[in-house]
Parts: structure tokens; C-alpha cells; sequence
């Protein structure tokens, strides 16, 4: 390339444009067209709400739900107790998130090898995820936290949150491994044959071109798993543990009020958002730099 | 600015489909294109195409032939401009862009066939989602247009038991299904190896020869001036040089096209 060296991708913009009258108008269409869908939306959603609102409080029961469900008193009073409990969640969401992540991870690995030598390993996974996958988790906690204790081995914990925990991780880890392992499965066979025709081995073509494209396209169904770890952190309160539904269970059974429910499940909600709209904000910046672009 | 108003040739008919109107089928004007911020792709290119003839768009690496086949596809959205298909314009926030890509055949460089349907579906998803068309009488076109481009018996396989030759007539054969006014190849060659070539281009030389008309990116220079009844130069966004064949590659009149040519010539490509 000589002279065209510069613009091959197109050149810089000069000072010299100026938009033509047909631009101006197109995007004046455009942006009318974008404030009436706006305008449509925003009062087709102020109607429902409005119609929403008026069925429920008309209704002839609203006055007591309300005093039940609602109270601003009991919400004050439950909060701090809720959010007390809250942090033996949040404690049980990281560390077995963590676990169940990297347990997961190790799993579905474990069951993607291939060959003869690794069949003890591959059936040991297989067998695993079935039969966890199948358990109720309900069962599985019953089990581990009164059955463990019950054997009273030397040097086990007898620790419900400890053995509640083990439950959890002996559960979800299942449920990720598979997800992982569809992640790594929809990796297209001819960039492993890309990898091992550069001569990476096995292990470094799953380590640095399968797991990273596997890992990336699986990111919305592991989030899932994890919101749904996070409100199964409250089982451990079976054993005794007092977490945030539990703490609202006993405010609630205490001053014959539901509001401290309504505490607890808003306070999961207001934990799950951030994490969704920050796993979006990270996937669609993925998006953005990877992809052509266009109109369709 | 049009320099290939010789003969329109007699419609055949029977691949693309008529509409009326004696203007170019299509016509860009002032078209600008820009990327991210300040980056033109395009600048003011003005390009018409008439009924029954060929274009083809020839350049380096990102002097934009792409992207104006995507814009002229309503696949990109232009940033200044005007494009007209048969008169109308097709750019213009009020009309239906997807009625307009129903009318424009466009074929991709990657080939884009669905890998989780059969050659056959591929080619009948459109004639029977979009059309309307009963599954018999699109199953029976798909074969025919198979046939014809020396596939049949393939309606059966998937698209990654066929070789890149192959796919890429089938996604010649996915664009003409819905009867398209207008067929833009984008470096439809250029996946292919040079033995496979050959299927490709003859499969567009003969639709050439039925009346298709056509925009071409391509990088075969030999083919880009043989088929052509109108060729293109593009660098940097810009139309440098229009004319026809023998115009621009015998008696090129800017510095840029000589320079471009001579490189091509040197690359042993022409």
C-alpha cells in the first residue's frame, strides 16, 4: 500500500462536512418518532398503574392487608433484626458461591475430558451431577446438617451453618457444573483444532481458548444459579441458623404482623438487581467490542 | 454519472422479479457512512445501477466496498444520503426496511448459511415465513433453483457436510428464492479456494446472462472486468473512478486507480 496507506479504514473526519438538509430532516422524524413511542409507553404504563392501584386499595380487605403487610411501624422495628440476619446470607452466597463456582467449573471439566485414562474421573462427574441434580435440596440439607452430626466423627463440625453450607455447595455445584459444561460444549470444534494445530496441549487449549469463550457465553445462566443460591442460603435456618427470613419468621410469629416478610423479600430483591444490571453492563460491554455492528 | 446505459438485456424473468420503472434499479446519492466517532467509511458516493446490468465494486481492504453493499442491503444505516430502489427511497425513516430487504438478494462472503437447517430449508425459510409461499411450491422452486446451479440432490444435507463451493451456491440459491429485484454479492469468492472459484463465478456470470441485476465487491480483477457493464473504484470512502470495464482497467484517468491497478497486476491478480 502507498498513498491510500492512511484511509484504508476510512479517514478522519474533516471539518469541512455539514449535515445536509435531508439528514436534519430524517433525524427530526427520528427523534419525533422516539418521543411518541416514549409518550405511548409512559402512559400505557401510568394507566396500569393507576388501575392497579385503584383495584387494590378500593378492594374491601386493603385497610386490614395493609396494617398486616405494610405497616411502617413494624417495617422500622423488623429492619435492623432482618438485616441482621441478612449478613449470615450474604457470609453463605460468597464463600459458597465461590465454591460452587470453582467445584462446578472442576466438574464439568472433568466430565468434557476424553479418553480411556480418564473414565473413572469422567464416571465419578457424571454420577455426581445425577445424583445431586436429582436430590431435593431440602433433603440434602436434612441429611448433611442431622445426619453428619449424628456420626460423631473426631474433628467434624457439628456447626449448622458450617454443614448447611456443604449442603448448598453439594447441590448447586451440580447445577453449575452442567451449565458449564454446555458453555464448554458450544465451543466449536474447529477452534480446539485451531489450539492443538499451534501445538497447545489438551489442557491449555481448555484453559486458555475453550473455558474463556465457554465461561463468557454461560455468564446469564450462572447468574441465574447464583440468585437462586442466594435465596437458598435462608434453608439453613432448618438447623437453626437465624438468617433473614427466619429473623423475619420469629419478629412475625412475635407481633402476629406480616410486614417483616415483606422486609425480608424486598431487602433479597434490592440484592439481586445490582448484580443482574452489573452481569448485563459486563456482557453487553463484551458485546459492544466484539461485535460488527449494523442495523439488524 | 452513468457511463452503461448500452442495451438493457431482454428480463429472462424467471430469476428475478420485475417491477417497473425505466430509472436505475438502484441509486445511491451523496452517500456518507461513518463508524464510531469520525471514522468515514463512506463519503458522498453516488453510484447508479440500471436495470439488467452489473456492477462491480473493486478496491483494497476497507476502501468501503462492503459497507456500501451493507447500507444498499439495509444491513447499515447511513449517516447522510439518499439510496433509491426503483425510484423510491429506501433510507428514508418512514418506509418499511423490511419489506425493501425482501427485495434485495444479498449474499454473504462467509457464506451465513443456518448450520441447524438442512440446504433446503435454508432456502424455503424465507418463500414460506415471509411469502407465504405453501411448503410444496417453495420446496419445489428450491430444488429447480438447485438443480440449476448443479446441486441437486443436496436439498438433504446440512451446510457443514458441503464444501465452501457448494454452500456458497447455496446461499446464491437462499437470495434468488424470494424472487429479489436486486442481488449484492459481498466478496463472494474470497472463503473459497481458487478450484472453487470457478463454480461460483459461472454461477454468476449465467445469472448475468438470465438479466439479474447485480452489485459485486469483489477482488478478482479478471472476473470484475469481464462480467462487468459498469465498474467501480473505490479508495477511502470514496468513488475515485466509475466507467466501464475497459475505461478503468485500460485507460484509468486518476493516479489512485493506476496505483491500484499496478499493485494488482504486480500480485499477479489480473
Amino acid at each position: 500500500m502507498t498513498s491510500s496507506k492512511g484511509v484504508v479504514n476510512g479517514s478522519f473526519e474533516e471539518g469541512g462536512y455539514v449535515p445536509s438538509q435531508r439528514r436534519v430532516e430524517r433525524e427530526r422524524f427520528k427523534r419525533a418518532r422516539a418521543r411518541r413511542a416514549v409518550g405511548v409507553a409512559a402512559l400505557s404504563t401510568l394507566v396500569t398503574a393507576v388501575v392497579l392501584f385503584l383495584v387494590i386499595t378500593r378492594s374491601p380487605g386493603w385497610p386490614r392487608t395493609r396494617e398486616t403487610f405494610f405497616s411502617a411501624a413494624y417495617a422500622r422495628k423488623a429492619l435492623p433484626e432482618v438485616l441482621d440476619g441478612l449478613l449470615l446470607n450474604l457470609r453463605l452466597l460468597v464463600v459458597c458461591g465461590a465454591a460452587v463456582l470453582v467445584l462446578g467449573l472442576l466438574l464439568a471439566v472433568a466430565r468434557t475430558l476424553r479418553g480411556p485414562v480418564f473414565f473413572p474421573l469422567r464416571a465419578l462427574a457424571t454420577a455426581y451431577t445425577d445424583f445431586f441434580r436429582g436430590l431435593p435440596l431440602i433433603i440434602c440439607l436434612l441429611m448433611v446438617v442431622f445426619g453428619v452430626p449424628a456420626l460423631r466423627l473426631q474433628g467434624v463440625t457439628t456447626d449448622p451453618v458450617m454443614l448447611g453450607g456443604t449442603a448448598l455447595v453439594l447441590t448447586y455445584s451440580a447445577y453449575v457444573a452442567e451449565v458449564f459444561r454446555a458453555g464448554i460444549e458450544s465451543v466449536h470444534p474447529s477452534q480446539r483444532a485451531a489450539a492443538r494445530s499451534l501445538g497447545l496441549s489438551g489442557g491449555q487449549t481448555l484453559r486458555f481458548v475453550v473455558l474463556p469463550q465457554a465461561v463468557r457465553r454461560v455468564v446469564p445462566p450462572l447468574l441465574n444459579d447464583l440468585v437462586s443460591l442466594q435465596k437458598d442460603t435462608g434453608l439453613v435456618s432448618i438447623a437453626g441458623a437465624v438468617d433473614a427470613v427466619y429473623a423475619a419468621q420469629i419478629i412475625a410469629g412475635r407481633d402476629f404482623n406480616f410486614t417483616p416478610y415483606v422486609v425480608a423479600g424486598l431487602v433479597f430483591v434490592a440484592l439481586t438487581i445490582p448484580m443482574t444490571r452489573g452481569t448485563d453492563w459486563i456482557t453487553a460491554r463484551m458485546d459492544r467490542k466484539r461485535a460488527q455492528g449494523g442495523l439488524v | 454519472m452513468s457511463t452503461t446505459d448500452d442495451t438493457p438485456r431482454p428480463a429472462d424473468g424467471a430469476v428475478g422479479h420485475e417491477a417497473p420503472g425505466d430509472g436505475p434499479v438502484l441509486r445511491l446519492e451523496s452517500v456518507r457512512k461513518t463508524y464510531g466517532r469520525g471514522t468515514v467509511v463512506l463519503r458522498d458516493v453516488d453510484l447508479a445501477v440500471p436495470a439488467h446490468t452489473v456492477t462491480t465494486l473493486i478496491g483494497a481492504s476497507g476502501s468501503g466496498k462492503s459497507t456500501l453493499l451493507r447500507c444498499a442491503g439495509l444491513l447499515e444505516e447511513i449517516d447522510d444520503g439518499a439510496i433509491f430502489l426503483d425510484g423510491a427511497e429506501i433510507t428514508d425513516p418512514r418506509s418499511d426496511a423490511d419489506s425493501v430487504r425482501r427485495r434485495i438478494g444479498v449474499v454473504f462472503q462467509a457464506y451465513n448459511l443456518f448450520p441447524h437447517m438442512t440446504v433446503l430449508d435454508n432456502i424455503t425459510l424465507a418463500p414460506r415465513r415471509v411469502h407465504g409461499m405453501p411448503r410444496a411450491q417453495a420446496e419445489a422452486r428450491a430444488r429447480e433453483l438447485l438443480e440449476r446451479l448443479g446441486l441437486g440432490g443436496r436439498g438433504g444435507e446440512y451446510p457443514d457436510r458441503l464444501s465452501g463451493g457448494q454452500q456458497q451456491r447455496v446461499a446464491i440459491v437462499r437470495a434468488l428464492a424470494g424472487r429479489p429485484r436486486l442481488l449484492l454479492l459481498d466478496e463472494v469468492t474470497a472463503a473459497l479456494d481458487p478450484e472453487l472459484v470457478g463454480e461460483v463465478l459461472g454461477v454468476v456470470r449465467d445469472l448475468k446472462e438470465e438479466g439479474m441485476t447485480m452489485v459485486i465487491a469483489t477482488h478478482e480483477m479478471g472476473f470484475a472486468r469481464e462480467v462487468a457493464d459498469q465498474v467501480c473504484f473505490l479508495d477511502g470512502g470514496v468513488v475515485v473512478e466509475r466507467g466501464t470495464p475497459e475505461q478503468v482497467f485500460g485507460d484509468p484517468q486518476h493516479d489512485r486507480t493506476r496505483q491500484f491497478l499496478r499493485r494488482i497486476i504486480q500480485a499477479g491478480r489480473l
